[in-house]
């Protein structure tokens, strides 16, 4: 082995490289980031043109943020997102406390319901939200909006807080009862603090979910509500103007912040246990 | 010692017990019910739909027939009636079912050298790679496809940055064909191709490729008979990952295709809409469904410890 | 099985109050003779049908007051679910628990007056030292003013005083230790439990927290029921010792009483070093049996009920209590030759093969110098006083 060491230089020694993988890595994230990285150079241009730079400007952010149906649907957005996300947040934490650890019978079929949403295609939870919507006489807007939100953000939500608890061991809640503490001030004063990040990490990946959900509203917003995502769709089918670069560029900012973020806080404190 | 025939249990555990179940299940409610009501119940009701008779206006007349599905097979001729064998459906079906085999393949072309080089990075370097690579995923799928139009339409960067540079004379016509839908779709899912795959990669070990090479084995041969065959389940896991959604997949074909490509996810969604055909939608989202839900089967059987985990 | 305890009278009229009492001489008998737990015949099986797995199996304990208590035995043997189960961690598939008399089996662990020194502390990661061992005293509401005077006082007596505003993971594993005490003390439980708190600890500060420990007891009265599996700590810090096997106590004594006066095959094996040795009972006389070893070598044991003349017995000799000489030809003799010996620092252990093949190990120690004046191959006679054999009676 150490006759290899000397006679071969260190790159070609590497038993795990491979040629073109690296070159193929950076391709692919051009590819990823790419389409992004022009639409948010484009909503600064000055004009029209795709051609001609034509200097530096937030003319098209300020026209989007004037235009009264994007901010009627921002704030619907808004409005869905943090309720729906709060909900299927607290849905979330007792089906994760539920599930946590022991095995009883049926487990593995709530777990299956509680995966659905990811399961079915999102075309087909729409019109069958639709349906179902329309047969028991559930007025279209922004109350079926948010019903349909918060059963597909309850997965969303239940990943990262079921992933923290089972991080946390059993003996934290013992230590905590054997202390006197019943089972709601164990949760308060031990079990929920420890399971913080992860909570936190649900509630925003929740919240993005639903912002950024088109297809499912798309079906169940009917003739009066509208959100964002809805907005810019209606704007697309007209035609690429450059504010609607300005509006995706905003929105994708937001979103990308969002998910770092999550998924920072979900790395905190990563470990609970000496 | 194992023990057949238990005692009884006292009085006072058997109430714990009970009330520990009776908590449990007040935990889960919330959560069950909701997903119930409002996903497992409508689509049963879609189930039932795709029996019944559309409605003038939309919505649906409760008489049951089976003719959503035979209208999907087969034409009435407008003349003598008579039932003629017709591809239109099940050709979005079949390109529908090609464009999803194609671009999970595509993905599988980048996503492996992707995900085993970045398996392959020092740690800190690793979880950097893999946030950049997850978080184009979970944001915003619509405004993620219309970038990907505004760059490779006619008149978009591309084309002119290729006109420009002299490589081409005329813009190439990606937008509005299955070239660009089969791209659209690509870029959708591809991030989900790469996790899974990093994940097996990354418990792999490699002393296995060492001992390949001590026995004569070049880099290439590795790769082909020890590295892929051992990460079998994470290619398999990302295939179905994209594989699935591409099948159902609503913005790509809708913004790239130009309403001349249709998939599946378009079809479903044309009949409640325009054509206001509620049971053929219906019958064409049961379809689909039974796709699904065969291929997760097949898959799950295949795990003997079936951990599913998707989109 | 049968089951060696001493019986002690719960008899109302000898309750004391003060059960802090300190006695100066440690004895057994002058301290209180309450039974602080008593377990009755608890069972706990896990699991169902033909997977059941009977953790405990109709156990049955009386542990005193202001004793400490300890559960010894091999790993799955049973001794941690014991303490869950009075801990309230468990739930009893059978049986009753009574702590000062009063059953607790069905209460939870949150209405239970006994605290529980867990083996990996538990420490809460999110509050420092003084929020942890305040912990209890905050859950029972107690007044603040009462609670910063005791968490105060308790520290003191883990020697932790300086690092009150500490988080857990800015200490060390013996510091933690001493804290995970602390916590449990402070609520001032009737009885305490401490699940193998050592066993994550080095030796040194091991031998050192089985002092500290001990002395704890001494000091506070409390009753310390201690779980281990390692019968060198069990023997330093135990007044009785529960020793336990798949589910079941074998015996209970005091520390003495196990090592030397075992009750079955399982204690004698399992605590220290011993021998076994086939033998047939010729006679007793006198509370000694006079046996006919292997070779016809003549051996008088020592003795308890159960044994009839002509029975087929085991005995089983401590390695330290015989001694090697020359061999001198008389009859009865138990002759062997030694293999070779281990040289272990403070003493030499000498593996002697019997005439019929057997192997015995003979301690020596080096008291002066190294080397014993016994070589291998040699023959040489075991000779050991009467009655430092013991009959084991199953």
């Amino acid at each position: 082995m150490s006759m290899f060491r000397r006679t071969f230089p260190r790159k070609a020694r590497d038993l795990r490289r491979y040629p073109g993988f690296r070159a193929m890595t950076w391709a692919c994230m051009i590819f990823l980031y790419g389409p992004i990285i022009v639409i948010a150079i484009y909503s600064f241009n000055e004009i029209r043109s795709i051609t001609v730079w034509g200097g530096f400007s937030l003319d098209w952010y300020v026209m989007a943020f004037k235009d009264e149906l994007i901010q009627r649907a921002a704030i619907t957005s808004l409005i869905v997102a943090v309720s729906a996300s709060t909900i299927s947040t607290c849905f979330a934490i007792a089906a994760a406390i539920a599930m946590r650890r022991r095995m009883f019978r049926g487990r593995e079929g709530v777990f299956v319901i509680i995966s659905l949403p990811l399961i079915v295609p999102e075309i087909i939870s729409a019109v069958a939200s639709l349906a179902f919507f329309v047969l028991v006489g559930i007025p279209l807007g922004i109350g079926s909006i948010l019903l349909a939100h918060s059963v597909f953000c309850i997965p969303f939500a239940y990943l990262p807080i079921s992933s923290r608890l089972d991080g946390i061991e059993p003996y934290f809640d013992e230590a905590a009862r054997d202390l006197y503490a019943n089972g709601w001030r164990a949760f308060t004063h031990v079990l929920f603090p420890l399971m913080f990040p992860g909570v936190l990490s649900g509630f925003m990946l929740a919240f993005i979910i639903s912002l950024d959900d088109f297809i499912i509203t798309n079906f169940v917003a009917g003739p009066g509500a509208t959100t964002l995502p809805l907005a810019i769709y209606g704007l697309v089918r007209t035609g690429l103007t450059p504010e609607i670069n300005a509006i995706s560029t905003l929105l994708l900012g937001v979103s990308i912040t969002f998910v770092t973020l999550s998924y920072l806080v979900g790395r905190m404190q990563a470990r609970v246990s000496p | 010692m194992a023990d057949v025939v238990q005692p009884a249990l006292p009085e006072s555990t058997k109430r714990r017990e009970r009330a520990q179940r009776l908590l449990r299940a007040t935990l889960l409610m919330p959560s069950l019910l909701t997903i119930t009501a409002f996903l497992v119940a409508p689509l049963f009701i879609i189930l039932v739909y795709s029996f019944l008779t559309p409605g003038t206006y939309g919505g649906v007349i409760w008489e049951f027939t089976p003719n959503a599905y035979i209208q999907f097979l087969f034409e009435r001729d407008i003349f003598d009636d008579s039932l003629v064998f017709s591809t239109a459906y099940l050709g979005i079906y079949g390109r529908s079912f090609i464009q999803a085999v194609v671009s999970t393949s595509i993905c599988f072309l980048i996503g492996f050298p992707t995900a085993y080089f970045i398996a392959t990075r020092p740690v800190r370097q690793k979880n950097m790679w893999v946030l950049l690579v997850t978080v184009p995923y979970w944001v915003n799928l619509l405004i993620r496809t219309i970038a990907m139009l505004f760059l490779i339409r006619d008149e978009g960067p591309l084309n002119h940055t290729l006109i420009w540079l002299g490589a081409i004379s005329d813009p190439i016509h990606i937008a509005y064909t299955y070239y660009g839908v089969g791209i659209g779709l690509v870029y959708s899912y591809l991030p989900f191709m790469i996790l899974p795959i990093y994940a097996t990669i990354e418990r792999f070990d490699f002393r296995l490729v060492e001992a390949a090479r001590d026995l004569y084995a070049d880099r290439w041969t590795t790769m082909w008979r020890i590295i892929l065959p051992l990460c079998r389940p994470g290619i398999v896991a990302g295939s179905l990952l994209v594989f699935i959604p591409s099948l159902g997949s609503f913005i790509a074909p809708d913004l790239l295709g130009g309403g001349k490509n249709l998939m599946i996810g378009n079809l479903i969604a044309l009949q409640f809409q325009g054509s206001r055909n509620w049971p053929f939608g219906s019958a064409a989202a049961m379809i689909l469904m039974t796709v699904v839900l065969v291929t997760l089967v097949f898959y799950a059987r295949q795990q003997s410890r079936a951990k599913v985990r998707l989109h | 099985m049968k089951i060696s305890t001493a019986s002690h009278p719960t008899n109302a009229a000898n309750l004391s109050n003060d059960r802090r009492r300190r006695d100066s001489r440690g004895d057994i008998g002058a301290r209180g003779t309450e039974t602080a737990v008593a377990v009755e015949s608890v069972t706990k099986i896990y699991g169902e049908g033909a997977r059941a797995v009977r953790a405990l199996d109709a156990v049955d304990l009386l542990i005193k007051d202001n004793e400490f208590f300890t559960l010894l035995g091999p790993s799955g043997c049973g001794k941690t679910t014991m303490l869950r189960c009075i801990a309230g961690f468990e739930h009893l598939s059978a049986g009753r628990i009574l702590l000062f008399g009063d059953e607790i089996g069905h209460l939870p662990p949150d209405k239970r007056p006994v605290n529980t020194v867990f083996q990996q502390y538990a420490l809460f990661p999110h509050m420092t030292v003084r929020a942890n061992v305040s912990f209890g005293l905050r859950m029972l509401r107690r007044p603040s003013a009462e609670i910063t005077e005791v968490v105060d006082r308790v520290l003191a007596l883990v020697h932790m005083e300086q690092l009150a505003d500490r988080r857990p993971n800015q200490l060390s594993g013996g510091q933690q230790q001493r804290v995970a005490l602390a916590r449990a003390l402070a609520t001032q439980p009737k009885v305490l439990l401490l699940d193998e708190p050592l066993s994550a600890l080095d030796l040194k500060l091991r031998q050192q927290m089985r002092l500290e420990l001990k002395q704890l007891q001494v000091e506070t009265g409390i009753t310390f029921i201690f779980v281990t599996h390692d019968q060198e700590e069990a023997l330093t810090m135990s007044d009785r010792i529960a020793v336990m096997s798949e589910g079941h106590v074998q015996q209970i004594g005091t520390p003495e009483e196990i090592y030397e006066r075992p009750i079955n095959h399982f204690v004698a094996d399992f605590i220290g070093q011993t021998n076994f040795l086939e033998a047939e009972i010729e006679r007793i006389e006198g509370g000694f049996a006079i046996c006919r070893g292997p070779g016809g070598a003549r051996v008088v044991a020592k003795v308890t009920d159960g044994c009839d003349v002509g029975k087929r017995i085991d005995l089983s000799i401590r390695p330290e209590k015989i001694s090697l000489a020359p061999p001198s030809g008389e009859q009865g003799e138990l002759r062997g030759i030694v293999e070779r010996p281990i040289y272990l620092g403070t003493d030499t252990h000498f593996p002697v093969r019997l005439d019929d093949g057997m192997i015995m190990l003979v301690r020596v120690q080096n008291a002066h110098g190294g080397n014993q004046p016994v070589t291998v191959g040699s023959a040489v006679a075991l000779n050991f006083d009467a009655g430092a054999a013991w009959v084991l009676v199953d």
